[in-house]
């Protein structure tokens, strides 16, 4: 129609917003209901953890890394650990990697019924699915509670081990979970990916090719659901994950749907990787002989781990001191969000909800 | 006792009554004026009043079952099984700072609140509870109920518009297409009501359910109860509040009393549609007789307000131009459909003298009209779905190239 | 077909409202509405007879009206408020200081006279721990090589000002002491259960009891 005069309007959605999941802050121009142009502003949440990491000693900055992504501490731990082994050589017991690596696999559990029920809360579902969700998060959060005494920021993880081996209660109420879990995880999936209205919100929308999303940098689930079939755990197989028999998922084309439905398939995985590990772990030492005070020889690695949101990688500079010379996070929240713009420009405000919440940032890690 | 006690709430009880009264007083002259306007007060206060006490027990009645389809427990501190939850909202809400922003149109973002109440308020003056309603009968019932609905959108646009936020304009922009999309297909819905019934007044419409036109026309009632539901702008079609996108929509930047009257009128609509729907569509204070017409007709209201509910704590949102689809598309579609369906039985079926039908053309009405609705929506659905809802297998992208250590 | 995913999303719904093992555990801290079935519970009488014994406190309960303390249960491996310190373990040695991330815990130790043949133990002047700024990581209950710093077991530590969330040394002495289990297996191995309230005596927490006075002096001679 012409005659009728229409200008672009830019809101500034959030800091302060209830689906920006944190105090993430987007300036986006609308042309009526559709995007024409966005900015992502962040930093509302910048802490200094990697500078503060320098003023702590190795053992010290465990509990840093609680507070990056404080949905998946474990996986933050797990990356931390892993890196200061590698700059320090220290050989982890066997019996310690197995529990590490039943702690990541929960820890996925949890974060990704998190980012599911999120995503279907920013769908509209009146937090009916986030719900369910976030109950049987809840039993995996008690689990965390029975090993380590806490539930978010658990700091379970030491250089060269875990500080205390899990007790009975823990491994009945594992087993009880593991029995339960996938008819929950069937049933998540009858009422959500089986949805039409989910389907016709999902579907297509936000679609990111993989030689986008390889071109971008992105990791995790996101990439997955670009049909590039890569998993840190299959391709560089830390701890114990070459002796266990799984499956990576893939999407179909790299939409919204894919990256919510490859949560869920991970999920399954993950349940068969934790009942593996209950079967293979034996008896043994959970801790290797290691000094409070570690002092590395001085020089550098970057380890990384398949977290529940992608690459989590760490980067450690020693100066053969106490504490490290510098320590640089490879956060997979931060890098998955520079494919934004590519994702949003052209979709309407519903779908710059969903396909933000289909990311899955958490912002503690997007700032650090 | 019941229907004498109900026959007194009426205009002309009212009427009569403070007629009596002026006159013993002396006042002859004047009494005719002075009671006509003693008569609409009273009335007005009984309505109100019922509906707001209503809408108080109601939202604690939406929060306790949307708790427990969410697996939660919902308010019970207050008072015996939370029942005073209500109330204290109503006091916090009251007591908290009347804000409004200095940018705002100041009139019409005071207007706004009770523009958008008063409607709904209006619609229950039609509504037969039992054999009469407030305003006796109203021969133009649901047509005042279709022109008195029609307020709403430009109430909520009003509210939109005059908090100068854009939020509140991105609400009240879909809150108004939405609104004004939808009443057709509402405004058909009713129509295939009309045809059978042959009157416009509520209890005539009552009287003439022998079988209730949800069992007779299936397929107006989805038409017109998908309608309602986004008239109300309930889940699916809550765009204009949208939490997640919006934050609030239209009423982002009320608070207080505002806010409370704001929130009164949205909670005061799945009551008021409830009730239009048992009156149109499940013979209204219609049942057996070991309970009184009203009790039938509040059990029959919770029904269906379970149902909203019961949908709102499970489906998602759509997005706006699929609203907007669905209503052109295919409710509209539906609706004439379904008109141009009953107008052909109800011309065969009809008495030609008597101009009524008997329960036996209804039910006659009733088996054709179900076959034809479930061939139509499976006919709908295989076609929509016929629309990429299987997907193929993934391909893995030829440029990954993930192979694990010591394998080749 | 399409919309049958709809109509399984809303049985799925239902299923979740009927069942009642499906609903969330709920506590209700700090009290808890009880029904006529708990309080019989707690009474340890059968339902029916309790409401037969006590038509009034029924009505009030049913009516929401009936309170009783509730608590989220814990296991014992919690790492909450209210450190329990053991003055008779602690040398004074400041490794739980010195592990601190945040620099939390103050201590300032003099001679005290005492014990001069082992070289002397140390007085404890100040021992303060700023709750206020800890996290409750707990590496302060691993550093400590003598275990006389446990984690608590409480979480009701609230205060109106910020200075009363340092607990200095006289209140970690008068404190009553439920030390958590965590990093504790001696603790763990004795079944100790800090939640349900058991106590525990400074004898009892550590990996070793400190040698009496008499082995002392036995040892000593023997030496």
């Amino acid at each position: 129609m012409t005659g009728i005069r229409t200008e672009p309007v830019t809101v500034n959605l959030g800091p302060q917003h209830p689906s920006t999941h944190g105090v993430f802050r987007l300036r986006v121009t609308f042309d009526g209901e559709e995007i024409i142009d966005l900015e992502p502003v962040f930093g509302y949440l910048h802490r200094g953890t990697e500078k503060l990491a320098e003023t702590r000693n190795y053992t010290q900055i465990v509990t840093l890394t609680d507070r990056m992504d404080y949905v998946a501490s474990m996986s933050n731990n797990l990356a931390y650990v892993r890196t200061v082994e590698d700059l320090s050589g220290i050989e982890v017991p066997e019996r310690a990697q197995y529990i590490r690596v039943i702690c990541a696999e929960l820890q996925r559990i949890a974060s990704h019924l998190m980012a599911t029920g999120f995503l279907l809360n920013d769908i509209g579902a009146l937090a009916t699915p986030l719900i369910y969700c976030f109950r049987e998060r809840e039993k995996i959060l008690d689990l965390f509670e029975m090993l380590c005494g806490a539930r978010i920021t658990l700091s379970y993880m030491r250089p060269g081990g875990v500080f205390q081996d899990a007790d009975q209660d823990f491994w009945n109420a594992l087993d009880i979970l593991i029995q339960e879990l996938p008819h929950y995880l069937d049933e998540l999936e009858t009422l959500i990916s089986k949805n039409e209205i989910v389907l016709a919100r999902t579907r297509s929308v936000g679609v990111l090719s993989d030689e986008d999303a390889i071109d971008y940098g992105v990791t995790g689930p996101i990439l997955r659901a670009s049909r590039v079939k890569w998993d840190l755990r299959k391709a560089n197989p830390y701890e114990i994950y070459d002796r266990i028999d799984f499956e990576v998922p893939i999407g179909v084309e790299g939409d919204t749907y894919d990256r919510f439905h490859v949560r869920l398939l991970e999920m399954q995985e993950s349940v068969k990787i934790i009942t593996q590990c209950i079967t293979q772990i034996e008896k043994g030492s959970i801790r290797a002989d290691v000094p409070y005070f570690i002092r590395p020889k001085p020089g550098e690695t970057y380890q990384s781990v398949e977290g529940p949101k992608g690459e989590l990688g760490f980067y450690l500079i020693s100066d053969g001191g106490v504490s490290p010379y510098r320590c640089k996070v490879r956060a997979p929240s931060f890098i998955n969000l520079t494919p934004l713009k590519k994702m949003m420009l052209g979709w309407k405000m519903g779908d710059l909800i969903t396909i933000l919440g289909s990311i899955d940032i958490v912002l503690g890690e997007v700032d650090r | 006792m019941y229907t004498s006690f109900y026959q007194l709430i009426d205009f002309h009880s009212f009427y009569d009554m403070y007629y009596k009264i002026f006159e013993s007083l002396g006042l002859s002259s004047s009494a005719s004026w002075m009671s006509y306007l003693a008569a609409g007060g009273s009335l007005s206060f009984l309505a109100i009043n019922l509906l707001v006490l209503a809408t108080a027990f109601y939202t604690w009645f939406e929060r306790r079952t949307i708790a427990r389809f969410q697996v939660r427990r919902g308010p019970n501190r207050n008072g015996p099984f939370g029942l005073g939850q209500p109330f204290a909202d109503v006091i916090k809400l009251i007591m908290k700072e009347d804000t409004i922003p200095t940018e705002a149109d100041k009139p019409v973002f005071t207007i706004a609140p009770i523009a958008l109440l008063a409607p709904t308020l209006l619609i229950i003056t039609v509504i037969p509870i039992d054999d009469a309603s407030f305003l006796a009968t109203l021969n133009i019932g649901i047509l005042f109920i279709v022109g008195i609905t029609s307020v709403n959108s430009i109430a909520i646009f009003m509210a939109g518009w005059g908090s100068r936020n854009k939020y509140a304009i991105l609400g009240s922009m879909r809150g108004a297409a939405m609104l004004i999309s939808y009443e057709i297909p509402m405004a058909l819905g009713i129509t295939s009501v009309l045809l059978i019934s042959g009157s416009l007044a509520m209890t005539e419409i009552v009287a003439k359910q022998d079988i209730w036109f949800i069992v007779v026309m299936p397929m107006g009632f989805f038409v017109f109860m998908a309608a309602a539901t986004a008239e109300m702008s309930r889940t699916p079609f809550d765009q204009i509040e949208a939490e997640s996108e919006l934050g609030s929509g239209y009423n982002t930047e009320f608070s207080g009393i505002k806010f409370a009257i704001l929130f009164l009128a949205e909670f005061m609509a799945p009551i008021v549609t409830s009730a239009v729907v048992t009156t149109l569509f499940l013979g209204g204070s219609q049942g057996f007789d070991f309970l009184p017409g009203q009790a039938w007709f509040v059990l029959k209201m919770f029904v269906v307000i379970f149902i909203l509910l019961w949908i709102r704590s499970t489906w998602p949102r759509l997005r706006i131009d699929q609203i907007m689809g669905f209503a052109w598309k295919i409710l509209m579609e539906l609706g004439f459909v379904n008109i141009f369906l009953i107008a052909i039985e109800v011309a065969v079926l009809m008495d030609p003298v008597t101009g009524l039908l008997t329960s036996q053309d209804l039910l006659i009405m009733a088996a054709i009209n179900w076959v034809f609705t479930i061939l139509t929506l499976v006919f709908l659905a295989n076609l929509l779905g016929k629309r990429n809802y299987d997907r193929p297998d993934p391909v893995p992208s030829p440029l990954a190239n993930m192979q694990p250590k010591g394998e080749k | 077909m399409y919309g049958l995913g709809l109509i399984k999303g809303l049985g799925i719904t239902m299923k979740n409202l009927v069942i009642p093992s499906r609903q969330f555990n709920v506590y209700q801290y700090p009290n808890k509405r009880a029904t006529p079935w708990d309080l019989a519970k707690i009474n340890n009488s059968k339902p029916f007879t309790y409401i037969a014994k006590n038509p009034l406190t029924t009505i009030k309960s049913f009516v929401g009206l009936v309170n009783v303390e509730e608590k989220l249960p814990q296991h014992p491996n919690f790492r909450g408020e209210e450190f329990a310190w053991y003055d008779n373990r602690c040398t004074g040695c400041a490794s739980c200081a010195k592990y601190c991330p945040l620099g939390i815990i103050k201590i300032v130790t003099g001679t005290s006279g005492v014990n001069s043949q082992e070289g002397q133990s140390y007085d404890l002047e100040v021992f303060d721990i700023d709750i206020g700024r800890c996290m409750f990581c707990g590496l302060c209950v691993e550093a400590c090589p003598y275990d006389a710093l446990h984690m608590g077991s409480g979480f009701e530590e609230a205060q109106y000002q910020r200075s009363n969330l340092v607990i200095d040394i006289n209140k970690l002495k008068s404190a009553e002491k439920k030390p958590s289990t965590w990093f504790r297996p001696q603790l763990v191995n004795q079944g100790h259960d800090p939640i349900s309230g058991d106590t525990a005596d400074w004898r009892k927490v550590g990996r070793h009891e400190k040698p009496s006075q008499e082995d002392q002096s036995e040892r000593w001679a023997k030496r």
